[in-house]
C-alpha cells in the first residue's frame, strides 16, 4: 500500500504545462461504472496517451464513479460539478440510449458539453458456425416468417445498444413489428457468445470487440457488419448490412462530455486535446489492438451527432413500447 | 505429454526474480486485502491494475501479479470470517458458520490452519484441473443454457435448509428477504426500473458487497454499541488455541477437502455461478453427507475445511472459462478479463496457441503462488492470530472505519454507505429476532441469476414451461434439487439426534 501512496505522490509532484489560452491544473477523467468496463479503458487510455503526448500537466486522474448505467456520474456532473473546467466524463452509445430513453431521471444531453468521439466499435450480427443461415436477409426472412423460430442474445438489457441494433436492422429489413423479435439480455457479450455455441440461442448481436476472440477461432460466422463500410483487418472479409441491401449501421461510439458550466476556453481546450489524441499514431495503435474503427467528430460535429442519434434512438424506442 | 513441456515452459517464464518478487508482494497484498471487510478480490485486482500499469510491466509479469492478488485475497477472506465473524469477501461467507463458533470455542488457531490448508488443497488441484482440462471443460460451461443454470440455482435454493439447522422458518423468511432485495434495480429483461424509486443510485440494484458489510461488520458494531463497550463479539474468555491442527483433525477433513475442491471447480467453471456458489454448494453438501452428529454449525472443523477448499477450488476454475472462452466466471476475473484486453491479448478459444507464453506462464504463476501462500498461511498465521489480541473498544472502531472506506471505494458514492448503515441496522434488528444473516446474502447473491436465468429460458421458449425440463441434465440437476429437499425432511429426523432449539448467545449470528 505504501508504495501506491508513494507513486501517487510522485505523480501529483510531476508537472508540465503546455502553452494554451486555458491551463489545466489537476485534470480529471470520470469513468461513470465501476474498474474493468469499457468506459474505466476510455478514461485510463485517453488519459495515459494525454499524458504521453503531454497534452496535459502530469498525468490525468481517473475516478470511477459508478452507477445507474451512467445515471449517478451524469448527475453529480450536472448537479455538483457543474463548472469544472479540469473534468472530463467517459461516454458511449449507451449514455445516449439511455438519456434518450429518460433512463438518467430529469437530465438531458443539453445539460452537458459534448466533446468528441475517439473512435467506434461497430456492431455485428453472428449465428453459429454450423448454422443454415449465411446471410442477414435469409435471418431476416426466418424472423418475418415466424419471429418465434429465432432468438436473438446480446449483451445488453433489453431496449439498450445491442437490442436496438436488432431492431433497426430488422425494421429497415421490412419486419412490420419490431416487437417480435425475440431478444434475450445476457450479462455481457462474452455470454450472449457462449449460448450462441451451446445453442440456446440461433443468433448474436454485438459490438465487433466482443467477438473477435471467436471470429478468429471460426466458431461463429459474422453474417453482418453494421458499419458503412467494410472493416479493416480480421473482419474485412466479412460483408456489411448495406452490401445484403439493408441499410443500417449501428456504431458504439467512444467519447467524452463535460460539464456544462465549461467556459468556452476550457471547451477548446479540451476539444482541441481530444482531437491530438484521436490523430496521433499512438491512438491509431490503440484503436486497433481494440478493434475500435474510425469516427472522427469534435465540438460542434459532435454534439449534432449525439442530437441526431438520440433522437432517432427516441424514436424507435417509443415503437417498441419502452418509452411511452 | 505436450500439456506438461507446456507447463515447464511456463516455470521457466515464471521463475524469474522479478516475478518471484511480484508473486510474493502479489500473495502479501492479497491476503491483507481479502481479510479486510469490504475488500475483495475483485476490489484487490482492481486497486492494483493502475500499479501494474505505472510500472510498466509486459503481460506476464502484470497477470502473475494481479492473479497471486486474486488467488491471495481467496486465502485471506477466511481470517475475519473465523476472527471475527465478519466474511472478508463474499466467498468466506459461509466460513463464518463453523470458523467463528471455533473461534469462540478457543480453537482460532486450529481454524486458521485448517482453513488455510484447505485453500492450499483447493487451489492447488484446481489448478491441476485448469491445466490438464482447460479445453475440454469449457465444452462443461456449454452444456449449460438458461434452463439448466436455473435447475443449478433451485438446487442450490433446495438445498438451503442444510445451512440453516436451527429455525427453518426463519431461514426461509431470510431467503426471501434475500431474494426481495435481488429484485431492486433496472429489469434486464424488460429495461423497466423495479422498486427504484427513481433514485438512480439503486437501477444498479443493491451491490451484494454493500449489504454484507453493512448485515456483519456494522450489525457487529452496533451490538457493541449498545453494550457500551462491554462482553460482546471477541470476547476475553477466546483463547488462540494451538495454530498447528492435530493430525487427527488433518485426517477427519481431507475427504471433506477432496469433495469441495471438485464441486467448487465445477461451479467455477460454470460462468456466473463462481466462488460464492462453489463454497455454498461444498458446504451444504459436506453437511448433508457427514454431518452425523449435528456438529456443523457448531464449529465443526470439517465445515470450514469444506467451504474453503470449495471456493478457492472455484478460483481455479473461474480461470477456465475467462481464458478459453473470454466469458467471466466470476466479478474478479471479469476485472482480469478487462485487464487482458487492456494489455492487447484477446482471450478466447485460440489463447492457449497464439499466446502460450502467457498463459503458461501465469499457471506456472499459480503454483508458485499458491506455495508462497500456503507458508504465508500456515507457519505465519499466528501474525494474523494477533488481531485477536486486540480488544474490542480497539477494534470496533478500526472495522467501522474500514466499512466505510472500503465501501466507499467500489463506487465513490455517499449513496452506499447510506444503503450499508441500513443494512448495518437491518442487521442488527433481525440478530434481535434471532433471524440468520447467512441466507439473506445467498437470496441477493444466487436470487438474482436465477430470475434472470428463468426469464432467458422463458423468452427463448415463448413462455412453455416444460422446455425448463428439456435435457437429461436439467431433470437431473431438479431431480437432485428435490430429493435434497424432501430426503431431509423424512429420514432426517432418524438420522439426526434432536438438535434443541436453545437460545443462544446474544449478539452471535444464530448460524
Amino acid at each position: 500500500m505504501k508504495k501506491l501512496i508513494g507513486l501517487a505522490a510522485v505523480f501529483t509532484l510531476a508537472s508540465s504545462l503546455s502553452a494554451f489560452a486555458f491551463e489545466p491544473g489537476k485534470t480529471e477523467c470520470v469513468a461513470p461504472a465501476a474498474p474493468g468496463g469499457g468506459w474505466d479503458f476510455t478514461c485510463r487510455q485517453v488519459g495515459k496517451t494525454l499524458q504521453d503526448l503531454k497534452l496535459v500537466p502530469g498525468s490525468m486522474q481517473v475516478t470511477n464513479v459508478a452507477g445507474g448505467g451512467g445515471g449517478v456520474a451524469f448527475a453529480e456532473v450536472v448537479s455538483k460539478r457543474n463548472d469544472d473546467n479540469s473534468l472530463i466524463v467517459a461516454a458511449s452509445s449507451a449514455t445516449a440510449t439511455r438519456l434518450a430513453q429518460g433512463a438518467f431521471p430529469g437530465n438531458t444531453m443539453d445539460q452537458v458539453r459534448w466533446i468528441g468521439s475517439v473512435g467506434a466499435d461497430y456492431g455485428i450480427i453472428a449465428v453459429a458456425k454450423n448454422s443454415a443461415v449465411n446471410t442477414l436477409p435469409e435471418l431476416m426472412d426466418m424472423i418475418k416468417k415466424d419471429p418465434s423460430s429465432v432468438s436473438v442474445a446480446g449483451g445488453s438489457a433489453v431496449g439498450g445498444w445491442d437490442h436496438l441494433k436488432v431492431l433497426i436492422a430488422a425494421n429497415k429489413a421490412g419486419v412490420e413489428d419490431v416487437r417480435q423479435v425475440k431478444y434475450v439480455a445476457f450479462d455481457g457479450g462474452g455470454e450472449a457468445v457462449t449460448q450462441l455455441l451451446a445453442g440456446s440461442v440461433q443468433a448474436f448481436t454485438g459490438d465487433a470487440s466482443e467477438a473477435k476472440g471467436f471470429v478468429d477461432s471460426g466458431d461463429i460466422k459474422v453474417i453482418a457488419v453494421l458499419a458503412p463500410e467494410r472493416l479493416e483487418g480480421d473482419f474485412a472479409s466479412f460483408p456489411t448490412a448495406k452490401e445484403q441491401g439493408i441499410d443500417v449501421i449501428g456504431a458504439n461510439w467512444r467519447g467524452f462530455y463535460a460539464p456544462g458550466g465549461m467556459s468556452d476556453e476550457a471547451y477548446d481546450y479540451w476539444v482541441d486535446a481530444v482531437g491530438k489524441v484521436y490523430a496521433s499514431d499512438e491512438w491509431k495503435g490503440i484503436m486497433a489492438a481494440n478493434g475500435l474503427a474510425p469516427l472522427d467528430l469534435q465540438g460542434e460535429e459532435f454534439q449534432a451527432f449525439v442530437k441526431e442519434s438520440i433522437e432517432s434512438i427516441t424514436n424507435l424506442s417509443k415503437q417498441i413500447g419502452i418509452v411511452k | 505429454m505436450d500439456t506438461l513441456a507446456s507447463l515447464a515452459d511456463g516455470f521457466a517464464v515464471a521463475l524469474t526474480w522479478q516475478n518471484l518478487f511480484l508473486a510474493l508482494v502479489g500473495c502479501f497484498l492479497g491476503t491483507i486485502i481479502g481479510a479486510l471487510p469490504g475488500l475483495g478480490p475483485s476490489n484487490g485486482v482492481a486497486i492494483l491494475i493502475p500499479l501494474a500499469f505505472t510500472l510498466g510491466l509486459p503481460a506476464t509479469p502484470a497477470l502473475i501479479l494481479l492473479t497471486s492478488v486474486y488467488y491471495g485475497a481467496m486465502y485471506g477472506g477466511r481470517i475475519s470470517s473465523i476472527l471475527l465473524n465478519i466474511p472478508g469477501d463474499e466467498p468466506a461467507l459461509m466460513t463464518t458458520l463453523d470458523g467463528y463458533p471455533m473461534a469462540r470455542a478457543g480453537k482460532a488457531g486450529e481454524a486458521l490452519a485448517i482453513s488455510g490448508l484447505a485453500s492450499f488443497v483447493g487451489a492447488f488441484f484446481a489448478t491441476w484441473g485448469l491445466v490438464f482440462l482447460a479445453p475440454q471443460l469449457v465444452k462443461v460451461a456449454l452444456l449449460f443454457g438458461p434452463a439448466e443454470y436455473f435447475a443449478l440455482f433451485v438446487l442450490a435454493f433446495a438445498t438451503l435448509g442444510g445451512v440453516a439447522s436451527r429455525n427453518q422458518a426463519k431461514a426461509a423468511f431470510a431467503a426471501a428477504l434475500g431474494l426481495g432485495i435481488a429484485t431492486i434495480g433496472v429489469d434486464g429483461q424488460t429495461g423497466v426500473p423495479r422498486f427504484a424509486f427513481g433514485e438512480v443510485h439503486l437501477y444498479d440494484g443493491i451491490d451484494f458487497l454493500v449489504a454484507i458489510v453493512g448485515l456483519f461488520a456494522l450489525s457487529e458494531v452496533f451490538i457493541f454499541l449498545e453494550h457500551r463497550g462491554n462482553g460482546s463479539g471477541a470476547d476475553a474468555s477466546m483463547r488462540v488455541g494451538r495454530v498447528i491442527p492435530p493430525w487427527k483433525m488433518v485426517r477427519e477433513t481431507l475427504p471433506a477437502m477432496g469433495r469441495s475442491t471438485i464441486l467448487g471447480f465445477i461451479a467455477g467453471v460454470l460462468p456466473g455461478a463462481g466462488a460464492s456458489l462453489g463454497s455454498f454448494i461444498s458446504y451444504t453438501f459436506e453437511k448433508r453427507l457427514s454431518d452425523r452428529k449435528g456438529t456443523f454449525g457448531k464449529g465443526d472443523p470439517r465445515g470450514i475445511a469444506a467451504p474453503e477448499a470449495g471456493n478457492n477450488a472455484a478460483a481455479g476454475g473461474a480461470l477456465v472459462p475467462m481464458l478459453a472462452l473470454g466469458v467471466p466466471g466470476s466479478g474478479t476475473t471479469a476485472v482480469l478479463l478487462a485487464m487482458l484486453l487492456a494489455l492487447n491479448i484477446t482471450p478466447g478459444p485460440l489463447l492457449f496457441q497464439q499466446n502460450p507464453d502467457v498463459v503458461w506462464g501465469l499457471i506456472a504463476a499459480l503454483f508458485i503462488g499458491n506455495l508462497m501462500l500456503l507458508a504465508m498461511n500456515l507457519p505465519m498465521v499466528s501474525l494474523f492470530v494477533r488481531v485477536l489480541l486486540i480488544p474490542t473498544r480497539y477494534l470496533m472502531p478500526a472495522v467501522a472505519m474500514i466499512s466505510f472506506v472500503g465501501i466507499y471505494g467500489i463506487s465513490g458514492s455517499t449513496f452506499d454507505l447510506l444503503v450499508m448503515i441500513a443494512f448495518g441496522v437491518l442487521g442488527w434488528v433481525l440478530r434481535k429476532l434471532d433471524v440468520p444473516l447467512v441466507p439473506i446474502i445467498l437470496g441477493v447473491l444466487l436470487g438474482d441469476q436465477m430470475e434472470k436465468n428463468l426469464r432467458r429460458a422463458m423468452t427463448i421458449h415463448d413462455g412453455d414451461w416444460t422446455m425448463l425440463f428439456n435435457s437429461w441434465l436439467a431433470i437431473g440437476l431438479w431431480t437432485f434439487a428435490v430429493v435434497g429437499f424432501v430426503l431431509p425432511l423424512i429420514i432426517g429426523r432418524y438420522l439426526r439426534p434432536k438438535i434443541a432449539d436453545q437460545p443462544i448467545a446474544e449478539g452471535a449470528d444464530p448460524d
